[in-house]
């Protein structure tokens, strides 16, 4: 059994403007030891998603099931969930400068997270933190741990949350941004540090970015979540070679270097904005800025459906036994275009456009960036 | 830190100068013979002008302030001593005596009364407004924010009465003598008694400030408690008390603390009101009945305190910033 095993997880929230539907039931799960990047756009469920999980969102109506070592967090009693959090599930935020109490010194908070949840002497708290601190690559720690947050670099004060996201050494750790705040120079050094934790405490790790160049260093599975909900799930090469999802691969061509296109080639930005959570767009929720799209994105919403390896590729859609028609592990999207319509080569870019030619009853103005133009 | 305090002290005697100079000019303009005050009644004009001449009132205004401030006052028979050296303040032609002498007397009073409120303002302010940021929009915090919109409409005369009326009037009609009427009894003479009479004058300040700071303390703790470190707290594992009090009410506290210096400030300049109601022999008292009587050398002595006050208490605030957060640095 997977370490955390998510299943139709809900997040909602009511505004004055109505419900606003954050994540629209959302699957997946994380075996012990492995990385799963969750990848999206702002405002796409991502944060929100991982931290009503844990009880970090205020107000918040939830539902669905998420078994942490088969206890599902979401009904568990909220002094059980504190017991859980900080010792068995590790988080680190995007922004370590406001993450970090400013008037603590930075020893005193990571003691604090030992002391939460172990007995121990406040002296030996201490001296836990300054090994901490020496792992995570801060130099001088025995000295730098009564610093305050304001007298530590970026970087350092990165490292500070990760050392002490680790203090208890967690089975899942959350990272949620973890680099978006930094120098790229120090993005690099906070990530090859917690790949190196990662090894050796053993830990799982979700990690959520925008970045798609951060989780092609470090996940093993890859997620992409759209306004609340999975578009498509597979793991990391997959993804990045055979992605099917439209979303996934605009996604993908407005990265730098990245497989979807050549070395010199522009990049190519996803038209439009994220849409409103409150007002979501009918059928499938990305239709309004997808250049692939038919009638049947704007009247039906796609299912999460399994799209096939290569030795089935050439298997006509019609055909599609009954079993793979549910969210499963493996290659998911969630798009009426082709299942076999995977990647960047010009053969599934002509399987694409047969589609939609044939799915299409006018023509559609495709939205066009302004930049682009 | 030794700079910071030089400079603050060095502000500290230039406001107080200027204030001298101030409420010295505004003594002279008013005008009033203090030679005429203290002469017999029928006294002759020559006998008015003879001791206007010994009190160096023919003196110019500008040799008058130099002595204001260097000499104190410069009358045969009074006693010397410290309250008659500068800082002297001056001599109160009225009461006879050093002005010093006057407002030390009343000193206690003052201080017993705003200290003792404010200890207990926030002692029921913190808490209830901690209580309506984190249980924001719930019962509590809209019954609290309904006694805040009361207690800071209520004058603080009528609510002084309004103790009196019921506290003392009526409980000791009823047979039950628990408070007294009002009067202040020194610490050193009775730690007990003072307290006694102090509690309702205390609860009248309080209740009224009170209101103010629930109103603070909550709106400041609303803003706290979305930071993100509340949410690192949370995510250690933090029990929730331990997130709300040691993380949210540590940063919370920086507007409540200036807010308290202004008012303990201005409460220590007399709490005019509330010593009047409950006939605490106060400065505020003093300043009032030294300004109907024309008094004015009393009148500049208490607004000279009343502004030394203000600024001593805004360094002690500026101290306490330093030591609540690490990132304030006094120098």
């Amino acid at each position: 059994m997977a370490l955390l095993e998510v299943d139709d997880l809900q997040v909602a929230f009511d505004t004055e403007d109505g419900r606003l539907r954050a994540v629209r039931g959302l699957s997946f799960s994380v075996e012990a030891g492995q990385t799963l990047g969750i990848v999206g756009e702002s405002g796409s469920g991502k944060s929100v998603a991982t931290q009503s999980m844990v009880g970090l969102t205020r107000g918040a109506r939830i539902s669905g099931r998420a078994l942490f070592d088969g206890d599902d967090l979401l009904t568990m009693a909220p002094e059980n969930l504190r017991a859980l959090r900080g010792n068995q599930i590790g988080m680190v935020f995007q922004d370590p400068l406001t993450s970090l109490h400013p008037q603590y010194t930075v020893g005193w908070q990571i003691q604090e997270a030992i002391l939460a949840h172990e007995q121990i002497r406040k002296g030996e708290a201490r001296k836990r933190a300054v090994d901490l601190l020496g792992q995570v690559g801060i130099s001088q720690p025995e000295r730098r741990v009564d610093d305050f947050p304001h007298q530590f670099s970026g970087g350092m004060r990165q490292r500070a949350m990760i050392a002490m996201a680790l203090s208890l050494s967690p089975r899942l750790l959350i990272a949620d941004e973890p680099t978006t705040a930094l120098d790229v120079t120090v993005q690099a050094q906070v990530l090859e540090l917690m790949k190196k934790l990662q090894a050796e405490y053993g830990t799982a790790l979700i990690l959520i970015t925008h970045d798609l160049g951060v989780v092609a260093d470090m996940a093993d599975d890859v997620l992409v979540m759209y306004a609340g909900r999975a578009v498509e799930k597979a793991d990391r090469r997959t993804l990045y070679y055979r992605q099917h999802h439209p979303y996934s691969k605009g996604l993908l061509a407005s990265v730098p270097a990245s497989a979807a296109h050549a070395p010199g080639e522009r990049l190519i930005p996803i038209a439009g904005q994220p849409p409103s959570l409150l007002h979501l767009p009918s059928g499938c929720a990305f239709h309004p800025r997808c250049p692939y799209v038919m009638d049947v994105c704007v009247s039906e919403t796609p299912e999460l459906l399994s799209v096939p390896s290569i030795a089935s590729e050439n298997r006509p859609s019609e055909n599609r036994p009954a079993s793979e028609n549910r969210p499963a592990g493996g290659h998911v999207s969630a798009c009426h275009l082709p299942p076999e319509a995977v990647g960047p080569s010009p053969d599934a870019e002509s399987r694409r456009e047969r589609a939609v030619a044939a799915g299409r009853s006018t023509p559609v103005a495709v939205l066009q960036d302004e930049g682009a133009a | 830190m030794l700079r910071f305090l030089l400079r603050r002290f060095g502000y500290l005697v230039f406001v107080l100068f200027v204030i001298a100079l101030v409420s010295f000019g505004l003594n002279s303009i008013a005008n009033n013979n203090p030679a005429a005050l203290l002469a017999p009644r029928g006294a002759s004009a020559e006998a008015i002008a003879q001791i206007k001449a010994n009190l160096h009132l023919n003196d110019p205004l500008y040799l008058q302030f130099w002595h204001f401030l260097t000499r104190g006052p410069d009358i045969r028979g009074t006693k010397s001593g410290l309250m008659q050296w500068p800082p002297s303040l001056g001599y109160s032609f009225v009461k006879q005596r050093p002005v010093t002498e006057v407002i030390l007397d009343k000193l206690p009073a003052t201080i017993s009364l705003a200290l003792g409120a404010m200890v207990l303002w926030l002692a029921i302010a913190l808490p209830i407004g901690v209580l309506a940021a984190t249980k924001a929009r719930s019962l509590l915090d809209r019954v609290s924010t309904f006694f805040a919109l009361v207690g800071l409409s209520f004058p603080t005369f009528l609510l002084g009465l309004l103790l009196l009326y019921v506290f003392y009037y009526q409980l000791t009609t009823a047979g039950f003598n628990v408070f007294p009427a009002g009067g202040y009894v020194a610490l050193t003479t009775d730690p007990l008694e003072w307290a006694h009479h102090l509690i309702l004058p205390w609860f009248t300040l309080a209740l009224t400030e009170a209101a103010i700071y629930v109103r603070v303390t909550r709106s400041s703790m609303l803003e706290v408690l979305g930071e993100d470190y509340i949410r690192t707290a949370r995510a250690k594992g933090l029990p929730e008390r331990r997130v709300v009090y040691r993380h949210g009410l540590r940063s919370a506290l920086t507007p409540v603390v200036t807010l308290a210096g202004l008012d303990v400030a201005t409460l220590l300049g007399g709490a005019i009101v509330t010593e009047q109601v409950f006939g605490l022999d106060g400065v505020g008292r003093l300043a009032v009945l030294s300004v109907s009587d024309g008094d004015l050398p009393v009148v500049v002595g208490v607004t000279l305190v009343a502004a030394f006050f203000f600024v001593f208490i805004n360094v002690l605030v500026d101290l306490v910033y330093a030591l609540l957060d690490a990132r304030v640095r006094v120098d």
